[in-house]
């Protein structure tokens, strides 16, 4: 079964310059207990994705197309305020980038670790020993002391743990993580990771990770959806789309991952060109600009290419581009 | 918070101080001679020289400062000079009337302020929105003399709704608050734009900000959201303008109690300056000077009580 089905998935926002297409036939499938990477540049719609599956998209943007199925049954698209409110934070959780700011900082820990649970009809001592106990299982130290203390008190590393504890409180069956650990340090990055990927394990949820850090994805995730100006290029599991990919795109982004580089460069490299005006998107294939591989017939739509066993990319060649990853010498 | 407390009250005696040494300096330097002012024009040169040895005049300048700045930490400004009262309480005596308009003018901005600010900032960009907008503009740009005028001509000559003049019976509570509401509407009226401006303003900052958005993904109630997790953060410049507000509220209940026939400190120091009743008018400052001080630290304590990081920064 699968936790999470999006079909065909289109948002558009108004703005004053017309139209921004910022996500376009978006396909992909977030299974029971796994955990799926979202990986691309930044302006490649990740937010946006995550904003119309939590139905927090802004005043001025709506999904105009597609479906986001919820446990097989609900569509969110269209799903009333009050009902959406009462998916999230129960059923689907988040936990944001930024530590700095993700915590309210004139309300203790406790008091917000409550407050999530104010549909649970526990008891406030209920509610408080749940919070204590969510803040020992992400190691904060002295979880009794620590809930009547300000998210100021603490580090961005705890502040972080703390955001991953009053996720889970509720023990969701959907996790969506928006690049939890870019904002840490090296160090903490791999620990948040592991006990992430703990405590998915210990509650049974699955998890949607976005990051642009190609390494933790690779380490965490089991399947990955490569997204570029708000497309999905690429999906498939993590060995498909780390060590055969079929995308021009993906194979350029791995090509930069600075991981990859193999000998002492002086010039990491880059993908030429930026990611096109979204109001006025490139017809066909949305990276023919900058594809060093593009024919005249990429400017004719493009349909997403089954390469077996759930790998999908939505490039024309995708068949023919294989196994040249060694043959660039990138692959370590 | 002790040691917040305790800091802050600390400073504010040290403003205290230089509000004093500040109005010792602008008596000394205003021209004109206390003395014959006192004593009219046909007092002979004897009997002002022996008045200004009885007001300390004929000392050096430091010990008439350090006489002024003792005498005023105990309270003793000296005697007013027609009726030999001591000032301190005829300060006193008027001072409750002028607290009682100023914490009317408080209510009636915060009252409507608050709500106002944070009704248009929740329903940005609507017609609701804009109508409060062009409100607190207007209302912030009447001076309160003229609201003053109009309220009594409106609601206390025309429609005979409430009473004109006077501060009501003493003793009787209700009596007094009827007197009180048109009064202190003169002087919040200005203060209910200029507080629904910064709390509109400052709740949609804090609505945009990143633990907002945390606070919906969990699917937590709007009204929640809006009271709990958003105006605790977005009522704290609020809290900050109202302390200075006072000050200026101080200045418009003068016209206030001149408008509507009210005892205060308002009337009290027109009515020294107009008698050249110095001592009345240091006192009557200074007392002011207090208040006004006491509100900022009364504002910095809630804003302390509201919020932790400022708690802990000090």
């Amino acid at each position: 079964m699968t936790v999470l089905t999006i079909r065909d998935l289109n948002v558009v926002f108004s703005t004053e310059a017309g139209p921004l297409h910022a996500l376009k036939d978006v396909n992909f499938e977030v299974p029971e207990r796994r955990i799926v990477g979202i990986v691309g540049e930044s302006g490649c719609g990740k937010s946006t994705l995550i904003n119309a599956i939590l139905g927090l998209l802004a005043d001025n943007g709506g999904v105009t197309g597609g479906s986001i199925t919820f446990e097989g049954q609900t569509d969110l698209v269209g799903l009333s305020p009050d009902k959406m409110r009462a998916l999230r934070g129960e059923r689907i959780s988040t936990v944001f980038q930024d530590p700095m700011g993700a915590l309210n900082p004139v309300l203790s820990i406790g008091r917000q670790m409550v407050n999530i649970q104010y549909r649970s009809g526990l008891s406030r001592a209920e509610k408080e020993a749940r919070a204590a106990e969510m803040l020992e299982l992400v190691r904060i130290p002295d979880a009794r002391a620590a809930l009547s203390r300000f998210p100021h008190q603490f580090s961005g590393g705890m502040k972080q743990r703390i955001a991953i504890a009053m996720a889970l409180m509720m023990e969701p069956a959907l996790l969506i993580a928006d690049e939890p650990t870019t904002a840490l340090d090296a160090t903490l990055e791999v620990a948040t990771i592991e006990l992430l990927k703990d405590l998915q394990e210990k509650i049974g949820c699955s998890v949607l990770f976005i990051s642009h850090h190609l390494g933790v994805i690779a380490e965490l995730c089991d399947e990955v959806v490569v997204m570029y100006a708000g497309e999905v290029v690429e999906r498939g599991d993590v060995r498909s789309i780390f060590n055969d990919p079929r995308h021009p795109y993906t194979r350029r982004l791995l090509e930069c991952d600075p991981a990859r580089q193999s000998s002492r460069t002086r010039n990491l490299p880059t993908i030429p060109g930026e990611i096109p005006d979204l109001r006025a998107r490139p017809r066909g294939c949305v990276f023919r600009p900058r594809c060093d591989l593009a024919v005249d017939t990429c400017a004719d739509p493009q349909a997403e290419r089954d390469l077996g066993g759930g790998h999908q990319a939505r490039c024309q060649k995708a068949q023919g581009l294989t196994n040249t990853m060694a043959e660039l010498g990138a692959a370590t | 918070m002790l040691t917040y407390a305790a800091k802050r009250l600390g400073l504010s005696v040290v403003i205290v101080s230089v509000a004093m040494a500040l109005l010792f300096c602008m008596i000394y330097l205003v021209p004109g001679d206390p003395a014959s002012v006192a004593l009219g024009p046909r007092a002979t040169e004897a009997m002002k020289e022996a008045l200004r040895v009885r007001m300390g005049l004929d000392q050096p300048i430091w010990v008439q400062f350090w006489n002024f700045y003792s005498d005023a930490w105990r309270g003793d400004f000296g005697v007013e000079v027609l009726s030999e009262r001591p000032v301190i309480d005829v300060v006193f005596e008027q001072l409750p009337y002028t607290l009682a308009l100023i914490a009317g003018g408080i209510t009636w901005s915060v009252g409507l302020g608050i709500p106002l600010g944070c009704w248009a900032a929740v329903k940005r960009g609507s017609f609701a929105d804009r109508l409060v907008g062009v409100l607190s503009v207007a209302v912030i740009a009447i001076p309160s003399f003229v609201v003053a005028i109009y309220a009594l001509l409106i609601f206390a000559v025309s429609l005979r709704w409430l009473p004109a003049i006077g501060a009501g019976e003493p003793g009787d509570l209700g009596d007094q608050l009827v007197h009180l509401i048109l009064p202190s509407l003169a002087v919040g009226l200005g203060w209910v734009g200029y507080i629904a401006r910064m709390v509109r303003a400052s709740m949609l900052e804090v609505l945009e900000t990143s633990h907002i958005r945390t606070a919906r993904a969990f699917g937590l109630p709007e009204g929640l959201i809006t009271y709990r997790y958003a105006l605790t953060i977005a009522i704290l410049p609020t809290v900050t303008l109202l302390g200075v507000g006072v000050g200026q509220m101080l200045s418009s209940a003068v016209f206030a109690e001149i408008v509507f026939a009210r005892p205060g400190i308002g009337r009290l120091v027109y009515d020294a300056i107009l008698t050249r009743n110095f001592p009345v008018v240091t006192g009557a400052v200074l007392v002011t000077t207090v208040f006004f001080v006491l509100v900022n630290l009364i504002a910095d304590l809630v804003i302390g009580a509201l919020d932790p990081r400022v708690r802990s920064s000090f």
